[in-house]
């Protein structure tokens, strides 16, 4: 006690640096014995709680020992000292650590995931008479995954190896090389005996032959992670909010800065879509303004351009490095459903605020996360490690792991669940890959208009669509567009028919006649995509009607307008494509009933 | 960036993401510090809006103080109020301090099932008109997809083994065993139909750093906090029969900060001033997996 103030109570938590570690490793290697060592040896305990431990060990007649701290604490769940299985608060002079407590189980890969993703840094006990272990192993190759640099080894137990030097050699010598494997490059390997507490807080002299840092120290040495700052300028878009209460007009671009720093003024550019703006202001509130803002920051911007962004875009600046773009990639993943990953099920890919349909193109191969072993295998089961390829519905931005680890990161969602994550290590090329590019640049060079989409939509009533209307040879689908067309006219909608042949002698009159090129299917729908986009954007209903579009046809489409703006309506009997439908139509001998159909089910 | 600004910022992207995918999303208020300063952070996160409802549980054995601030502040904010009771227990007097049922089984009545059945729309939800300044029968039955809770990891055992996204089943259970991975800012936002999700963007908060940032963004609280010259304040708020004062003399908000932090409660739970907590072991897990905050 010093001036009556307890002393295990130094908490500081605005001025001093607090630092989140995980504690992992196989179970009964003494992860809670070097917790509770390490909350004893700087007095973060509750007043009187060693020695009452003590006396109740004494009384059952049994051997004290640190990890019964972790339990009695457990129990007291007191507020500010302990909080529970998953997490303890003690302080050093330098900083607070939140030490997480990640289950050794493997059953419970799930669970350390989820508490080492938390941690700035590890530290990973091995026992040293039992020496490394399947979850040793498995831990090391988490922690490469999660990104987490800073690894500590603890090679606990000393004491049971009579403190030689050659046990842990030894441990260090085999787990270094495994370490090396998975890509990490250890702080250091500390010899220690958390029961006897030999080089927890104090220099040991049991091993004289030791010369490094103890457990505290090593502490203390870790690096509190860096805002990354220096890196590109990524923020995924969380959403954009139009919030008209009270007469507010600001339309802002709301997202958390993953990495790099931006200013009013900076021109920035949204991937997928490619569409370019300045910044105008950095909102806030109930703070002052600012003009300048970095990693970390949940933040919103307003922009001088009126431009349609939505959730899933990464937003980058101008003049720095690109992002990826595409709906293919080479993939690291480490699985943990119930069910294995397995090709041809559709899943969700989640990817910074981008959420995306996808399948597993190939299975590369699987690697056992303990053994390094690698395997061809058909189904990537619970707790491995794999490569492969994945196939998405659509594009997303994202960078590569090498570039920006933080937008390379994935989550992969099976029938509700995150069953898995990974990070990206290359892209590849898509279906769609040689008309994205000329979508991007038509975005990047578009001269934006002073009216919005949504000043266009307010004035006309109705917002921009577009109606795909598709069917067999035969099938009524140009009766079906015009007498849609002219329902709608008739009740005040903006609203234009087109049919494919229309395009065709017009826009693509050069393709038609020109004997040298062979008249290209998907040349004419991205052509036919580029007028539909010129009418969407003058803010029109556009209802185009052309014979057996397909996914692919529909995937070119899908590159250049917003999909969410798209309806596809089937005429004919039996779908013979693959295109996704919307509506199907399998009769329309009233018409007039398949219109108010159609309009009913799109809301027009 | 210091510590508070950490928390505000996991607690603001958590908040959007809640908002980005929910259709029936509310935010349920007690008008206690924490989910005041999560009321406060979803303004933040919103710039100045809360584009969703707020939802209290009126048991009516409320202190009075608490319903009046309640309402002024969702007046003075533009604030969507709804509340909801059970009006059954309370006209059949099924409750703890009629001296009919226990404490546990009245937290569970007036709060538990309250809760449940205001969430899911099968009891009347009254809501707030900002015009006539009281409380309407609210026509919309629909149920709440995703609940935004304040509770905090360091209030007690059961919440500390929370998840940021917490699904609930359709009789509103908590599987604490197999909880989803959460990882990378990646959260569940996918459910089967029936089912629900709690969000709580205050998890990683302690006591402390609620106060040190109703200090920070002066964030106005409720006066029955504060020691107002019979040298008793509230440590936490609750129903009054069982949530007793603490003895101290702290007034303000920095009297309360030197409290916490190096006087008298540095080292006491926060609900030690509350009595249903001590009913039995394990009595909070139980009701939490029933669907008590």
């Amino acid at each position: 006690m010093e001036n009556g103030e307890p002393i295990f109570n130094r908490r500081d938590l605005i001025n001093k640096q607090d630092m989140n570690i995980v504690i992992v490793g196989h179970v009964d290697h003494g992860k809670s014995t070097v917790i509770g060592r390490l909350l004893a040896d700087t007095n973060s305990l509750p007043e009187g709680k060693l020695e009452q431990v003590k006396e109740i060990c004494r009384r059952n007649s049994k051997p004290f020992e640190y990890a019964f701290l972790l339990d009695a604490l457990k129990d007291e769940q007191a507020q500010g000292i302990t909080i529970d299985t998953a997490r303890c608060f003690f302080q050093t002079e330098k900083r607070n650590y939140i030490i997480i407590d990640a289950p050794g189980h493997i059953e419970f890969l799930k669970n350390m995931i989820t508490g080492a993703a938390r941690a700035e840094a590890a530290l990973l006990v091995i026992d040293a008479s039992e020496g490394i272990q399947e979850n040793s192993r498995r831990h090391g190759f988490m922690l490469s995954m999660l990104g987490i640099k800073q690894v500590c080894v603890l090679v606990n137990k000393m004491d049971l190896v009579g403190y030689g030097e050659k046990p842990f050699r030894r441990i260090e010598r085999q787990y270094r090389r495994f370490l090396k494997k998975v890509d990490v490059e250890p702080v250091c390997f500390i010899p220690i005996s958390a029961r006897e507490g030999d080089n927890v807080a104090n220099h040991s002299d049991k091993m004289s032959w030791y010369k490094g840092m103890n457990v505290l120290e090593v502490l203390d040495s870790f690096k509190s992670e860096e805002l990354p700052e220096d890196k590109p300028f990524r923020m995924p878009v969380q959403d954009v909010y139009k919030f008209t209460r009270g007469g507010d007009n600001r339309r802002i671009i709301a997202g958390t800065i993953e990495t790099g720093k931006i200013s009013v003024g900076d021109e920035v550019i949204f991937y997928p879509s490619g569409k370019r703006t300045r910044i105008k202001s950095i909102e806030g509130f109930n703070r002052p303004p600012v003009t300048e803002i970095g990693a970390g920051w949940a933040t919103g911007f307003t922009v001088t351009e009126q431009i349609y962004v939505k959730r899933g875009e990464l937003m980058c600046k101008a003049d720095e490095l690109k992002p990826k773009v595409t709906g293919r990639m080479l993939v690291n993943l480490f699985w943990l459903g119930k069910n294995p990953l397995v090709k041809g099920k559709d899943y969700y890919l989640k990817l910074g605020t981008a959420k995306v349909s996808m399948r597993v193109e190939e299975i590369r191969n699987v690697i056992d996360a303990s053994s390094l072993v690698s395997k061809k295998k058909e189904q990537v089961d619970r707790n491995e490690v794999a490569e492969c390829i994945l196939s998405l519905d659509r594009h997303i931005a994202f960078d590569l792991t090498a570039d920006i680890a933080n937008t390379s990161r994935f989550v992969i969602v099976d029938e509700y669940e995150i069953s898995g994550g990974g990070i990206v290590i290359s892209d590849l090329e898509d279906q769609t890959s040689w008309v994205r590019d000329k979508v991007l640049m038509r975005n990047y060079k578009w001269i934006g208009s002073e009216i919005s989409a949504e000043t266009r939509a307010l004035k006309y009533g109705h917002g921009a669509a577009l109606i795909l209307i598709t069917g067999e040879k035969q099938s009524p689908r140009k009766e079906l567009g015009r007498a849609l067309e002219k329902q709608l006219f008739d009740d005040g909608k903006l609203v234009y028919y087109l049919g494919m042949g229309s395009v065709m002698y017009g826009v693509d009159a050069d393709l038609m006649d020109h004997e040298l090129i062979v008249p290209s299917r998907q040349e004419h729908i991205r052509r036919l995509t580029e007028v539909a986009h010129i009418m969407l954007d003058a803010g029109m209903i556009f209802i185009i009607s052309a014979r057996e579009l397909t996914a692919e046809d529909y995937n070119v489409i899908c590159t250049g307008i917003p999909h969410e703006k798209i309806t596809v309506i089937w005429v004919g009997e039996e779908k013979t494509t693959d295109i996704p439908v919307t509506i199907h139509i399998s009769s329309i001998e009233n018409i007039d009933e398949c219109v108010r159909m159609i309009r009913k089910r799109i809301n027009l | 960036m210091n510590h508070l600004d950490k928390l505000e910022n996991k607690s603001i992207h958590i908040l959007r993401e809640a908002y980005a995918n929910f259709k029936n999303l509310c935010m349920l208020w007690s008008v206690g510090k924490d989910s005041t300063v999560l009321l406060w952070l979803a303004r933040k996160a919103f710039f100045g809006h809360v584009p969703f409802p707020l939802v209290h549980i009126d048991t009516h054995f409320k202190i009075p103080e608490m319903i009046e601030y309640r309402d002024r502040l969702a007046l003075e904010w533009g604030l969507d109020m709804i509340y909801g009771e059970n009006r059954e227990a309370l006209e059949k007097k099924l409750t703890y301090p009629d001296g009919n049922v226990s404490r546990l089984e009245c937290c569970r009545l007036l709060k538990t099932e309250a809760l449940k059945n205001t969430l899911n729309g099968k009891w009347p939800r009254y809501r707030l008109n900002h015009e006539k300044k009281c409380y309407e029968p609210d026509t919309n039955t629909e149920p709440f997809t995703g609940v935004i809770v304040g509770v905090r990891a360091d209030e007690e055992g059961s919440r500390s083994k929370e998840r940021y996204f917490s699904p609930r089943d359709k009789n509103s259970d908590w599987d604490i065993g197999d909880q989803p991975p959460e990882f990378w800012g990646q959260f569940k936002t996918d459910f089967a139909p029936g089912t629900h999700l709690r969000i709580h963007p205050l998890l990683d908060w302690t006591e402390l750093d609620i106060w040190e940032y109703i200090k920070r963004e002066n964030i106005p609280t409720v006066s029955l906090y504060y020691d107002r010259g019979d040298g008793k304040r509230y440590r936490s708020l609750g129903c009054w029969p069982c949530t007793f004062p603490v003895e101290s003399n702290a007034k303000t908000v920095d009297d309360i900060i030197y409290e916490l932090k190096s006087g008298k409660f540095a080292n006491i739970a926060e609900r030690s001033g509350r009595a249903q907590d001590k009913e039995d072991g394990g009595g909070l897990e139980e009701l939490r997996k029933g669907g008590y905050m």
